[in-house]
């Protein structure tokens, strides 16, 4: 199994390691997933996913490539600026969600999942125009996430620069924590204010050691795998592999939103245009359950009079609500919010309704 | 907290725990899962039991218990008729977790055949099997 820089310190904190995509990660550490779901929520968590992959577009024609790869609109990038896109086959399906930032005009960095970054190289190689190197720095970059409603308060006084300056979806790359350079991006995968720290390999320990330290100051702490994923499945943010995949396109998934059909030309733009014009026939949607029951992967879903409507593609208790939620395609036509629809738990109808949005939004400060 | 594996429960290779009482001549058993198994499970979130009156059977499902990440099938250490429900889990299934072996109980059950017990293991045999397991 692959570990990241941090996996002695996950040891030492007394984390329960598992395989993720062949990747030794922690899903828990002792105070169990619950506790560091609040946490988060509360205060800060601090994550180890230095197991992403860092993908450099560097060159006269770094632009072209990475718009020929991605949906969204790259010349409306600027510099310093990210966006949340994805990356999709000539059929529309998703090859991987990404997020992609521009450095400078010739200098672009996809960060893409950990499961597909292999994937992913030989897709973006592939695509590859004139006047652009595609570089993997994945084993090279660190990346540590430190999000929720204090991270702001807890890493300004490791950084020298008002954090308040940096927008949500910015990135700040002239900055040192210790001595130690680093990118700071406002960017996360929980729903809360949060920031993704990008770092040097070497020094990934010493600044995890660190950020845990002042989460620790802050009532926060390590969070695993376990948690990630709660916190994800609350703010409603899709997971590659279940909420996404090859077979699912991004209108379909309720990305419509990173799809720019007029803007550059990118790979499946044909493909969304035509369904874009047809219309979607089945949609991502959320649901909550009305009954006792807890909806799981691979669960099928059935509508009110019974007949088989799709599957789950996520689901799970959400800890902040108090209630079991989840994600599934179904039919447009059930996908509106209030349409009651059953879960099978294994062998037992459970009723779920749909619901709209994010199922947990943080409060406005 | 109570011991890790106490020396008066029979274990099953499934992780679930049986104590055994007379009760006016009938064996009562009160049954959980182990240490281990919270360990494994982490956050208990739902647990799903029978209701009293119904008849469980050795080394068969009983119920299931769902944690945050996963769902886990229960098997029952021994057959016989549910005669006692921990019916505050239903409401309280954190109880699993902080306490296995007292509060996070899950049914009690007439013992049909005393034999069957011995079919389970002792609390040595139990974490021999935990060490066998581990290599």
């Amino acid at each position: 199994m692959r570990r990241t820089p941090l996996y002695e310190a996950h040891v030492r904190l007394g984390a329960k390691m598992v395989d993720f995509g062949g990747w030794a990660m922690p899903v828990s550490y002792p105070s169990g997933i619950l506790d560091e779901h609040r946490a988060t929520r509360s205060a800060v968590g601090v994550f180890d996913v230095c197991h992403m992959g860092e993908v450099h577009f560097v060159g006269s024609g770094a632009a072209d490539t990475v718009q020929r790869i991605v949906t969204n609109d790259v010349a409306r990038l600027e510099n310093g600026r990210a966006f949340y896109t994805v990356a999709c086959l000539p059929s529309g399906g998703i090859v991987d969600d990404l997020i992609v930032y521009r450095l400078q005009p010739d200098h672009f960095v996809a960060v893409v999942n950990a499961s597909n970054s292999d994937k992913d190289l030989d897709w973006f190689q592939e695509h590859r125009g004139a006047a652009c190197d595609i570089q993997d720095r994945s084993p090279t970059t660190g990346l540590i996430a430190f999000q929720g409603p204090a991270a702001a308060q807890a890493l300004q006084p490791l950084v020298t620069f008002p954090l308040e300056r940096l927008r949500t979806f910015s990135v700040a790359t002239d900055v040192t924590i210790d001595g130690m350079p680093v990118w700071i991006a406002r960017t996360g995968y929980t729903g809360e204010d949060g920031f993704e720290i990008f770092c040097d390999a070497k020094d990934a320990p010493a600044l995890w050691d660190r950020l845990v330290d002042v989460a620790g100051q802050a009532g926060g702490k390590p969070i695993g795998l376990g948690a990630r994923d709660t916190l994800r499945l609350e703010a409603r943010l899709p997971l590659y592999g279940n909420d996404l995949t090859d077979e699912t396109t991004p209108l379909e998934a309720g990305l419509g939103w990173v799809v720019k059909l007029d803007g550059g030309d990118f790979v499946g733009r044909d493909a969304l245009r035509a369904q874009a014009a047809a219309g979607i026939t089945r949609k991502l949607t959320g649901f909550v359950m009305t009954e006792r029951g807890i909806a799981r992967h691979g669960y099928a879903i059935y509508d009110a009079g019974g007949a088989a409507a799709g599957a789950v593609t996520s689901g799970g208790p959400a800890p902040t609500l108090s209630q079991n939620i989840g994600l599934g395609y179904v039919p447009t036509g059930l996908s509106v919010t209030g349409t009651k629809l059953s879960i099978d738990c294994r062998g037992k109808r459970v009723a779920a309704e749909v619901v709209s949005g994010p199922f947990y939004k943080r409060g406005k400060k | 907290m109570s011991a890790q594996y106490p020396d008066d429960l029979f274990y099953t290779k499934d992780h679930e725990w049986a104590r055994i009482e007379d009760r006016d001549g009938t064996k009562v058993a009160t049954i959980g899962v182990t240490r281990f198994a919270v360990e494994q499970l982490g956050d208990v979130t739902q647990v799903d039991l029978p209701k009293e009156g119904e008849s469980v059977k050795q080394a068969e499902v009983f119920g299931s218990v769902e944690s945050v990440k996963a769902v886990s099938d229960l098997f029952a250490p021994i057959t016989g008729k549910v005669v006692k429900v921990n019916s505050p889990l239903a409401d309280s299934p954190e109880y699993v977790n902080e306490d296995p072996y007292d509060e996070g109980w899950m049914i009690q059950v007439a013992v049909s055949n005393a034999k069957e017990l011995d079919a389970l293991l002792d609390a040595e045999a139990y974490q021999a099997f935990l060490r066998e397991q581990a290599e």
